[in-house]
């Protein structure tokens, strides 16, 4: 047992699903290193990039808006709102949107509420767009 | 009796009405077909996300939150999910109606409820009737993703976490069979009872229970909102497919009972002309 199973689940379906040897991702707290039998783990997970390390040196890279680990011995189970695997990103539309969500944000006349709003769509723009440039 | 022509008229009218109907009903049985594969896919998503609670909040460590709070109620919101197109037979009806009666038999003045509307007909129902609908939301996908309804989502569990509305209440048909949906409104926030679910795990929590308790819950209320509209959608599919395929038959059966009545004016209008010539030969003999 040298591979954790990898899920990750959103509302309109599974995102992804497959084996891995390593798992990294950034929880609210920090970065976390997921290795196979670690402890039954339960985290909230920050808007982020998860990293999967295969057994053949590969890499799969999913862009995640915040969610949920749910680690055990043998899996890890992940459930965010939307989840993009690095192949299937709109740069185009994630650029236009971090654009649009800075513009927003110069708007000094924002109530809490609709600047927390602008805030996360920056975020989440600037984390699509962080993962063309993630190497090796 | 009416003439030939418009008996005839009236069949082809109806004969293209019943291609309407029957376009109509197959494209409903698709729409059907795809609303229950996305409903498919939601129900893993939601199961994790009960089991994960479940086990903290029936854990040892006795951790709350407001959401899981019974308070007095002072107001209470009501989701409303209908369609935004008619032709569904009795499925905007009925939900209405039972809303309807419901606030009539709740509420003594407007201020103790508030309306958060999915669709077209729902809002044109409770405007024609001076009742203020306080959120609306048309023009929603077939199949909703999830981002598409987050708006009203958050806003409504958003409403309770900041004490607007002391109770939340969802109201639309759910989904039985392809021939009968049932309405319902159930009471969705606070959160009473979560189903226990049978997972032994003792997790470690990072950061501690309470924290990922108040991130968790939010997300498992607007999960079961969006189940409710995917639900929803799966009746307003199968609504349509039945009342469209009863439109079918119905035509079927007036084409039968127009081409009856054209058939015998036609053989009145022969026997009546051959009368003529029989009573005019006669004449010259």
């Amino acid at each position: 047992m040298n591979t954790l199973h990898v899920n990750v689940v959103t509302p309109d379906g599974a995102a992804y699903e497959g084996e891995a040897r390593m798992v990294v991702a950034k929880s609210v707290t920090g970065e976390l290193g997921i290795l196979p039998k670690h402890i039954p783990m339960v985290t909230p997970l920050d808007i982020s990039v998860l990293k999967l390390r295969h057994e053949d040196g590969g890499r799969t890279l999913i862009a995640l808006s915040g969610g949920f680990m749910e680690v055990r011995p043998d899996t890890v189970t992940i459930l965010a709102e939307t989840a993009e695997m690095a192949d299937k990103i709109d740069y185009d539309r994630a650029s236009a949107a971090k654009v649009r969500a800075e513009r927003r944000l110069q708007d000094t006349k924002l109530s809490d509420l609709e600047f927390r709003r602008a805030e996360l769509a920056l975020k989440k723009a600037i984390n699509r767009l962080s993962i063309r440039d993630i190497k090796e | 009796m009416a003439s030939l022509r418009e008996i005839q008229m009236r069949i082809t009218s109806t004969q293209s009405t019943k291609q309407i109907t029957k376009a109509m009903n197959m494209v409903s049985a698709s729409k059907l077909n795809r609303a229950q594969g996305s409903n498919a896919n939601f129900k893993p998503y939601m199961t994790k996300l009960q089991e994960v609670i479940s086990s903290i909040a029936g854990g040892t460590s006795g951790a709350t939150h407001p959401m899981l709070q019974v308070r007095p109620v002072k107001r209470t919101g009501y989701i409303v999910i209908t369609s935004d197109r008619g032709l569904a037979g009795g499925y905007n009806a009925s939900v209405l109606r039972d809303v309807y009666r419901e606030l009539k038999a709740k509420h003594g003045s407007t201020d103790e409820y508030r309306l958060y509307v999915i669709g077209k007909v729902g809002v044109q129902f409770f405007k024609a009737r001076n009742i203020p609908v306080y959120s609306a939301m048309t023009g929603l996908n077939d199949q909703p993703s999830f981002v598409e309804v987050a708006e009203i989502v958050k806003q409504t569990v958003g409403a309770f976490s900041e004490g607007e509305i002391d109770e939340l209440k969802l109201c639309y048909n759910s989904f039985i069979s392809v021939i009968s949906q049932e309405v319902k409104i159930d009471r969705l926030l606070p959160l009473g009872n979560i189903e226990q679910t049978a997972s032994n795990v003792m997790y470690e929590y990072e950061p501690e229970e309470e924290t990922i308790l108040a991130a968790l819950l939010p997300r498992y209320a607007e999960g079961l909102i969006y189940g409710a509209l995917l639900d929803a959608k799966v009746s307003e599919h199968a609504a349509r497919m039945t009342a469209m395929s009863n439109a079918t038959d119905n035509a079927d059966e007036l084409i039968r009972g127009l081409k009856l009545k054209f058939n015998r004016a036609r053989q009145a209008a022969i026997t009546q002309e051959i009368t003529e010539i029989v009573g005019g030969a006669a004449a010259l003999e």
